[in-house]
């Protein structure tokens, strides 16, 4: 993997992340279906929540971020510019996990590259998931199985659309904890879809609400 | 070589066979009737004016004539390889990436075979270059046909699978490999099967026809054989290349999905 000099963070960050290859996402002006003038800066370990009524733009914006979606404006991760590179290296450093989670494959570990993956224990998962059948998978363990992808996949930061939308209370605290600790630990900037206040309450180091075609910080 | 003569009675005795199978289909209420009707009589009058077309064509001989034939029968088959398709590539790409495909390979192999294998003087003398061809891209369009109707609706039904597999960091090469291999592969198992089946299941069309017109059998087995190899070329390079280039076409220049490419 590219490493890219710390400096690219920003300067006031008081606690500087502890690996050498993480960095800021900074939006700047996108314009993406209803949604025009978007900036926003996520620092390296920080969560970004998103908050707005359906069809606001939520989803519209973070695949515009993933450059899944034509549009405006800029996107940098550190140093590294979204049209500057090809666009599956910039999907694989900017992970979008989707709402909905798909699997191609017959068994679960057809998905993930080789090797156990981190996190089955903590997100509330069987161990020996690897070698089920997709087809067994419940849509709660779909959905803790696409963030573990996304994080097998070594991404540098993440676009979490409602990542615990069909998970119970106890499962979603899990997924909640595992993935701050994570995004500490990595230095990953994260941008989090949510409905839930307590979780933006609880997960989020800022939180902007889609107003209209435009993001406001949220109190 | 005589060959006896067909009059029209004898060919309105096997028109009442399609006609009784129609009024069969209506009464079992399949609703293919008036459709299978239709397409007796596009038999009867597009065969009767190739007919005279050929004649005319023979007589003449001249190289811009056959051309000029060669192209109608080209973009009719583009027009018949778009038709085929459900969701098929807005603004023409299904025709100019079906049209392109079908003149790059049945018009090379044929022009190749004609040149090389068979050799007549002219190398365009139309009584070898127009059936040659039209063999060639019936079965091409076959091929393409399948192959981009495959493609097209694979990836309209597993768009979010790709889309996923996109957001993962795959290339678009991988992310469509699925449904493109399965394209390809669709594409080509017709002609595959007829030369499996060639000669224990089915006496091939050509073969059976030389054979009718009084050539010796193993004369005609030697031509059906060029036949199936050149056609298995054309059709087999034709899909590759068909699929190749709409798979690219449903993706940007930033490798994103474009679904939106795709009409009904």
């Amino acid at each position: 993997m590219t490493t890219f000099p710390s400096t690219a963070a920003h300067p006031v960050d008081p606690t500087p992340p502890p690996c050498p290859d993480t960095a800021a996402l900074v939006v700047t002006d996108l314009a993406v279906g209803p949604l025009s003038g978007v900036s926003m800066h996520v620092p390296a370990g920080r969560i970004l929540a998103l908050s707005g009524p359906s069809g606001s733009g939520k989803s519209r914006l973070l695949r515009a971020l993933a450059d899944l979606d034509p549009h405006r404006g800029a996107v940098t991760l550190g140093t590294m510019q979204q049209r500057a590179v090809p666009a599956h290296a910039w999907r694989q450093a900017v992970m979008m996990v989707p709402a909905d989670s798909q699997w191609w494959g017959d068994t679960v570990g057809a998905h993930f590259p080789a090797g156990t993956p981190c996190g089955l224990v903590e997100l509330g998962l069987d161990a020996a998931v690897m070698g089920w059948q997709v087809s067994r998978l419940s849509s709660g363990e779909k959905q803790r199985l696409a963030v573990l992808r996304a994080v097998a996949h070594t991404p540098r930061a993440l676009l979490l659309d409602e990542p615990t939308a069909n998970l119970d209370v106890d499962t979603t605290r899990r997924v909640e904890a595992w993935l701050s600790a994570q995004a500490r630990q990595h230095g990953w900037p994260v941008v989090w879809v949510a409905h839930d206040p307590a979780q933006i309450e609880r997960v989020a180091d800022q939180h902007l609400r889609i107003a209209g075609s435009a993001l406001s910080p949220a109190a | 070589m005589n060959v006896i003569d067909l009059s029209g009675g004898q060919l309105a005795l096997a028109a009442l066979l399609v006609v009784a199978l129609a009024g069969s289909t209506q009464l079992a209420r399949l609703d293919i009737g008036a459709t299978m009707l239709i397409a007796a009589l596009r038999t009867v009058v597009q065969l009767s004016l190739i007919g005279l077309v050929l004649e005319a064509l023979f007589a003449v001989a001249a190289l811009p004539w056959i051309a000029l034939m060669a192209l109608v029968m080209l973009l009719m088959a583009g027009r018949e390889v778009t038709a085929r398709q459900k969701h098929r590539l807005r603004g023409g790409w299904a025709f100019g990436i079906g049209t392109l495909s079908m003149f790059i390979s049945a018009f090379s192999v044929t022009v190749l075979t004609l040149i090389v294998v068979i050799g007549p003087t002219p190398w365009y003398a139309p009584q070898y270059a127009i059936p040659l061809l039209g063999m060639m891209l019936g079965n091409t369009m076959t091929g393409v046909a399948l192959g981009l109707d495959r493609l097209t609706d694979a990836v309209w039904r597993q768009r979010a699978v790709i889309e996923n597999r996109l957001m993962l960091g795959h290339r678009w090469q991988d992310a469509i490999g699925d449904a493109r291999r399965d394209a390809m592969r669709s594409g080509m198992i017709p002609i595959i099967n007829g030369m499996a089946a060639a000669g224990i299941v089915s006496l091939p069309g050509m073969m059976t026809g030389q054979i009718l017109a009084g050539a010796a059998p193993t004369l005609a087995v030697k031509y059906q054989i060029l036949i199936m190899f050149t056609i298995t070329a054309g059709t087999g390079f034709g899909t590759l290349a068909a699929v190749m280039a709409a798979s690219r076409r449903l993706f940007d220049e930033r490798e994103r999905l474009r679904i939106d490419r795709l009409g009904r």
